[in-house]
């Protein structure tokens, strides 16, 4: 992605500084001080270049600058592997950015286009990572409409909305904070990002308006009489949905959920899907080691259950790690599984995981 | 309408690239299509696998292949029954090979159709290397007709210099013309 917007600017395509970094570190902390600046600011990375710019993914969310970047999602070291997995984008789910993910090369463009808009929204004000699957989505050559600049700026017009350094009016960003402040500090930026639900979806809504795709935090489908629902992120969904209508043709009654929206976790709009089915199937793409909860997406899947009440399954299913293919054939093994828990309660499930595809 | 083609061969023949080429001509032809590799560490002459998914309609599915319609093989050395596990029956096979169609249905089975044209040959006369892979996608659309050879061109265009773009389409005309279909 950044040698292909390298190009674009050295053609003279794109109107921008590219800044060329020695690090991960240095290149989100460029970005932030750019958008400190006042400038529409963009970076991209994967795997441990993410996880290098962890420290200063948190000082963005905290300054609140309106940062978009991508993320090819990507497993991490060791051992080492370029591959996909979701094992980066989940690490850095605990820092105040909100999250995207695309499940195809079109939402991986499309979706940056509205993240300025979420980003830059005076009532939000935060960093907008767009996840999109490495390889299965980074590499794989797919027909994308590419938006012209004009009408990608009607949309998301280019105006400095929040707080940027002036010399005529100093500010300090990101000083120190005292026992006595910094609590508050935390508790703003938990606030902000819980009240940028409503930007988010209108956001969503007139890209729809704009350019005739519509995006919404969650797509169901066939969840209204399905027996399991599977719940998964990225490009994993595109093999549920076909996989579905073919489970069904052979009696299995089979919902997909599919999961765009992952910061703010889009509880209301998973749980419309969850609750007329029997048994749910969380299929996560990395594992957070030694948790009582094993995949990521799993964790916030089954507190959205649990806060209302839905007492049945919810069962969590790792699979596709590092790069490894997740196959129709491997759904099939989840979905026959989650049937076995058909009119059980969750209390009655003694292993609530399972890795899939893997050698054990 | 949907058709899944697998590729294989070695690294440093053009494998991907084949694919990618086959992907852009069916989408200059109005076609949803995707190509992607068996993704691994890339090594001149190991085995390397690529896939195509073409449709009229989106697509939404890019896990591997595993019952293709379609099996290309650019290695000759790769021309084994093995390569071909999973391919449909009444599947099309095009493989670079000095075999005549007919042989390859004595050597691996009727069950399958088959093309062949010696894409090596021909990428030495024209490249001086045995890069076949715009041969090979030649090849393909003469046989199966899911691209044209002008879309294909058209692709070839867009993606190498001038100097390359012009010696495959000469390698691209050469296929046309001496590939053999059973």
């Amino acid at each position: 992605m950044v040698e292909k917007l390298a190009e674009f600017v050295a053609n003279g395509e794109l109107d921008a500084e590219f800044i060329h970094v020695e690090s991960e570190h240095s290149a989100l902390s460029a970005v932030v001080g750019a958008s400190a600046a006042g400038a529409r600011v963009f970076t991209a990375t994967s795997s441990q270049g993410l996880l290098l710019m962890y420290e200063i993914m948190h000082i963005a969310s905290s300054i609140r600058l309106p940062v978009v970047m991508s993320i090819a999602t990507r497993a991490i070291s060791a051992p080492i592997n370029i591959w996909c997995d979701h094992s980066d984008f989940m690490a850095a789910s605990d820092s105040g950015w909100i999250m995207l993910m695309g499940m195809n090369a079109q939402e991986a463009h499309d979706l940056v286009i509205a993240a300025y808009r979420i980003a830059e929204d005076p009532r939000v004000l935060l960093p907008v990572a767009v996840g999109y699957d490495g390889f299965w989505i980074s590499h794989t050559v797919e027909p994308v409409y590419v938006l012209e600049k004009e009408e990608a700026l009607r949309y998301a017009p280019k105006r400095v909305t929040w707080r940027a350094l002036d010399p005529e009016k100093p500010v300090t960003m990101g000083p120190l904070a005292s026992p006595e402040w910094y609590f508050e500090f935390r508790v703003q930026l938990q606030k902000a990002i819980e009240g940028s639900r409503g930007a988010i979806s209108e956001a969503l809504r007139e890209f729809g308006q704009h350019f005739g795709r519509e995006y919404r935090e969650v797509d169901g489908f066939y969840t209204d009489d399905a027996d399991v629902v599977l719940v998964a992120m990225g490009s994993v969904t595109g093999t549920a949905i076909p996989f579905a209508e073919e489970a069904r043709k052979a009696g299995l009654r089979v919902g997909v959920v599919n999961v765009r929206l992952f910061r703010p976790f889009p509880e209301e709009e998973v749980f419309k899907h969850l609750e007329n089915a029997k048994v749910v199937a969380v299929v996560d793409r990395a594992i957070n080691p030694g948790s009582p909860f094993v995949g990521p997406l799993y964790s916030d899947v089954a507190v959205t259950a649990f806060k209302r009440g839905l007492d049945i399954p919810v069962l969590n299913y790792v699979t596709g790690l590092g790069g490894r293919a997740v196959l129709r054939s491997h759904l099939e093994a989840m979905v026959k599984h989650a049937y076995g828990f058909v009119g059980k309660r969750m209390r009655d499930v003694e292993t609530h995981y399972g890795f899939v595809g893997v050698r054990e | 309408m949907l058709t899944e083609i697998r590729w294989h061969g070695r690294g440093g023949l053009g494998v991907v690239t084949a694919a990618e080429l086959v992907a852009y001509a069916s989408i200059l032809k109005g076609y949803y299509a995707l190509a992607f590799p068996e993704f691994g560490a890339e090594r001149r002459g190991a085995p390397v696998t690529a896939y195509n998914r073409i449709s009229d309609r989106v697509l939404s599915d890019r896990s591997p292949v595993l019952e293709p319609d379609i099996v290309v093989v650019l290695d000759p050395t790769m021309v084994r029954r093995e390569t071909l596990r999973g391919l449909k029956r009444g599947g099309l096979v095009v493989a670079n090979a000095t075999k005549k169609p007919r042989e390859l249905a004595e050597l691996l089975g009727p069950e399958y159709r088959y093309a062949t044209v010696d894409a090596t040959r021909i990428a030495l006369e024209i490249f001086r290397l045995p890069i076949v892979n715009t041969v090979m996608t030649a090849a393909l659309a003469t046989a199966a007709g899911i691209v044209d050879v002008d879309h294909l061109l058209e692709a070839v265009r867009a993606r190498f210099s001038e100097r390359v773009a012009k010696l495959n389409e000469l390698a691209i005309r050469r296929a046309y013309e001496s590939v053999e279909v059973a």
